[in-house]
């Protein structure tokens, strides 16, 4: 791990400060990377990650402080002016044109001279992209690539723009556990040779295996370095949370009591072209258990909500809550049977942007004695938000704040405890952590816990792996709208849940997408 | 260089003084044409804002048009609030006059305190059955609300225009394209004796306060309200779409068509065929110059009212063309609608932007 290590420094940053209306994003900052070294950014959500990488990439323009390019003064005025020096960035939401194919999509972003003899370009692609074991046919469509692939396309982008640091903002989120393995492969040799990199992430175990060292932000400032492979995650946790924040929830198991949700070859086909269509999705639900559903986004997820929901209306029998079918019902009368949603989006579906906590509440709560012959009785729904309030510690200005000025930790323990205070039979939550802060995550963990204990039947559909496999008694993994089989966490080897989540659990049929 | 950026916080200020600065735009704007017109800009305004409204009679006469206006705009702020842009007030309002009026042309010969109701409901049943055609084109068909009831109100005017030639024609009418006079017990009663003013004001009054009930209390408008701002969060909740558009429809259709049959059985008595001066059109004004808030509406029902009857004295006082009506209308609209674009945005002053914006880099998106 000390290969690199002492390599000459490629980039430094002092006192870099950037602030913007009402937030000081980034508040005298120091960060140093040497050649060949991988470098772990750390941080919450807020902590002025995002900004910083602007900063460096030229996207926007730091208020003070001064950047030095191998040795030199550096100051980029625009991300081409970045990538010309030799700085490459992949965000977490991919720059590619899906019409186009992989060279052409490269060959944009080179000059007029380099990007116009196409053979030599994709000869130049294959050389790359083989040299780093990753991959890749320059004349295929992006279209019809997997995540992973596209996320290839963009490193190799950056490699061939000949790039000397490249910053990765999370770029594991999107992966299995497989294609993980294969990009740090890919990025430890990079560094080997030379090349910088700057790993943005929130995933503590993978800096710990990946990264040299670690710089830790937490509102806006650097609460700490360190070299990850020599401290443990607990540690690196503190420095990003502060003292006072509960750091993770001890979760017991239970015997799980009765089935009360049963799912029977639910398919529903989908209208848009992009979208998935869910296939024969068989799923059994306990009361008193929490059963975990992982995949990489897109494959299906959120058509599983929507059908349980009712945002999607499927047959009768599809799905059987209790002894009834509801698969043919509204949001509203399943929400009356005691089905309660927590849907991956807050803002914009979980909540109205534009409207206070109190009002949000009736959203889904208006079956709490909130309406009375079809007036709104006020004084209840304030009491109902008080009481959500108050119970999960959402942090605001009382219920008649709105529901965007809340933080995203905010807002969604909110929105779970609003679902929680009505006593649900049944809780499908869809990434209830995802963008949240590490207290908050800790608080929403916990109210989870108390629902199973409570009784309730619990879906969890996320892509956090360790949050899976820390609350769920059961995990199985979407793919391609397909559901594997289930297996209970304590059994259930990483690996074996990777090759589920690419497609593979069914011997009988081609697996679906292999990585 | 001048910069149009969004404002972090939506100003409340801007929101309240938007109809007032479009008001003194649109003050100033039309002093400027009476000049270009060469009449004398302070009498042309003093004829047009205060001469019409300085007596008894005046008064009543703004409520005269005040009436229709309020209902047909009361019915559209529903729809509004759920960004169902229905422009079909007018289309609900012709149904509406011709629905009662052809009730109320058999009842002629009737008596008794029944009849009125009858002739009332007709033009609410017709003016919510037209409106009904674009509720299901849209929520079956998706087709777009504000094209359907724009043509809609193309064809109720040729229903209308076919109705006093044919079917509803007063045959001893000397051939003039109207209606019978409709029995007394078909009028709606006079608000004040001596004027004009009918109970139509008071139906557009209570209108107002019905649509401010419903959206401050109940739970229908505040689904609507969900819907109009956030239709996933809609979809969410359960509440439907569907459902909520079609009741947004039929009470916009319903209130404009009463507003039609209160114009044929309160001031005119029988069916014309300009039985509307473009009530309809208006009301979509009076709506957004009013914030969609019973008061404003009723605020600014008052304003655009005085514009039809401060349109007459001006052809009257100053031989000016009828179009200074709508020119006055379409003024402050213009002025409201940029107006408001300063609740959500501020102007701000800059320096040119680079050449290369970093969105540029960024532009192309893959679903993950």
């Amino acid at each position: 791990m000390s290969v690199g290590m002492s390599g000459a420094l490629r980039l430094k940053l002092e006192n870099i400060v950037k602030e913007y209306p009402g937030c000081r994003a980034n508040d005298g900052i120091d960060l140093t990377v040497k050649a060949g070294e991988i470098h772990a950014l750390l941080g919450e959500n807020g902590a002025g990650k995002s900004t910083l990488m602007k900063v460096i990439y030229g996207v926007v323009q730091p208020d003070e402080g001064r950047m030095l390019w191998n040795g030199h003064p550096l100051k980029v005025d625009s991300p081409a002016e970045a990538r010309a020096k030799g700085i490459g960035m992949v965000f977490q939401h991919f720059s590619l044109f899906e019409t186009l194919t992989v060279a052409e999509n490269i060959a944009l972003g080179l000059p007029a001279s380099e990007a116009r003899d196409r053979r030599q370009l994709e000869q130049h692609i294959r050389q790359v992209s083989e040299r780093y074991g990753m991959v890749l046919d320059p004349r295929r469509y992006v279209s019809t690539l997997s995540v992973g692939e596209r996320q290839r396309v963009e490193i190799v982008r950056c490699l061939i723009q000949e790039s000397t640091l490249l910053i990765l903002d999370e770029p594991t989120s999107v992966l299995t556990p497989q294609e993980v393995t294969a990009l740090f492969d890919t990025l430890r040799r990079l560094a080997r040779e030379g090349c910088s990199i700057l790993f943005i992430s929130h995933k503590l175990e993978e800096v710990r295996s990946l990264c040299h060292k670690a710089t830790v932000l937490r509102q806006g400032r650097v609460s700490g370095d360190c070299r990850p492979s020599e401290v443990s995650a607990t540690d690196i946790a503190r420095l990003m949370v502060g003292d006072d924040t509960p750091i993770s929830t001890e979760v017991t198991r239970v015997e799980p009591g009765d089935v009360l949700l049963e799912i029977r070859k639910l398919s529903w086909k989908s209208r848009d072209p992009f979208g998935t269509s869910l296939n024969e999705v068989n799923l059994d639900l306990h009361q008193g258990e929490i059963v975990g559903i992982a995949g990489v986004a897109g494959n299906g997820q959120d058509e599983l909500l929507k059908a349980l929901s009712g945002e999607i209306r499927v047959d009768k029998g599809g799905i059987d809550l209790g002894g009834l079918g509801i698969g043919s019902l509204s949001p509203d009368q399943r929400r009356k049977l005691g089905v309660a949603i927590v849907p991956e989006e807050r803002l914009g579906r979980g909540a109205v942007p534009g409207m206070t906590l109190a009002e949000n509440a009736l959203l889904t709560a208006s079956g709490q004695g909130l309406v009375k012959q079809g007036m709104i009785r006020f004084d209840r729904v304030r009491e109902f938000a008080h009481a959500v309030i108050q119970r999960f510690g959402v942090r605001c200005n009382g219920e008649n704040s709105n529901a965007a000025s809340l933080s995203g930790g905010n807002l969604q323990k909110y929105i779970i405890g609003r679902e929680a205070l009505q006593n649900p039979r049944l809780l499908v939550a869809s990434h209830p952590t995802w963008g949240v802060d590490v207290g908050s995550a800790v608080a929403i963990h916990e109210a989870l816990v108390q629902l199973r204990d409570a009784g309730a039947a619990i879906l969890l559909i996320s892509e956090d792996l360790d949050e899976l496999f820390q609350l769920c008694n059961r995990i199985g993994a979407l793919c391609g709208g397909r559901l594997s089989p289930m297996a209970p966490a304590a059994e259930l080897g990483i690996e074996q849940l990777g090759q589920w989540m690419a497609g593979d659990f069914d011997s009988m049929e081609a697996p679906h997408a292999a990585a | 260089m001048l910069l149009l950026e969004r404002r972090p916080v939506d100003s409340s200020l801007m929101r309240w003084a938007s109809p007032v600065l479009a008001l003194v735009l649109t003050v100033l704007t039309g002093f400027v044409l009476f000049l270009a017109m060469g009449k004398d800009p302070v009498e042309g305004l003093r004829f047009f804002f205060i001469t019409p409204i300085s007596d008894l009679i005046g008064l009543a006469e703004l409520g005269l048009k005040m009436a229709p206006l309020l209902l047909c705009a009361a019915g559209l702020t529903v729809c509004y609030r759920a960004k169902l842009w229905n422009i079909g007030a007018e289309g609900h309002f012709l149904m509406g006059a011709v629905g009662a009026s052809a009730v109320a042309v058999q009842l002629v010969d009737m008596t008794g305190f029944w009849v009125l109701p009858v002739v009332l409901l007709a033009g609410i049943l017709s003016g919510a059955l037209w409106a009904a055609i674009a509720a299901g084109l849209k929520t079956h068909l998706h087709c777009n609300e504000i094209l359907t009831t724009i043509m809609l109100n193309y064809i109720a005017l040729n229903l209308l225009l076919y109705a006093v030639h044919g079917p509803l024609k007063d045959p001893y009418g000397f051939g003039f394209p109207q209606s019978v006079m409709f029995a007394d017990s078909a009028l709606l009663p006079e608000l004040i004796p001596g004027t004009r003013l009918h109970l139509g004001l008071a139906f557009g009054l209570l209108a107002a306060v019905a649509v401010w009930v419903m959206f401050a209390r109940s739970f229908i408008g505040f689904q609507l309200k969900v819907v109009g701002q956030d239709h996933r969060a809609a979809a969410f909740a359960g509440f439907g779409a569907r459902r909520l558009a079609w009741f947004a429809f039929l009470v916009g259709g319903a209130t404009a068509g009463l507003a039609g049959a209160s114009e044929v059985t309160g001031p005119i008595g029988q069916l014309v065929p300009q039985v509307s001066p473009g009530y309809g059109y208006t009301a979509i004004i009076v709506v957004f110059l009013g914030r969609m808030h019973a008061l404003g509406i009723i605020a600014a029902s008052a304003l655009l009212a005085l514009t039809f009857i401060g349109g007459e004295m001006l052809q009257i006082a100053m031989n000016m063309p009828k179009a200074v009506t709508g020119l006055f209308q379409g003024l402050l609209l213009f002025y409201l609608l940029t107006c408001d674009a300063f609740i959500h945005y501020r102007i701000r002053l800059r320096r040119p932007a680079r050449q290369f914006t970093p969105r540029a880099a960024t532009t192309a998106t893959q679903e993950a």
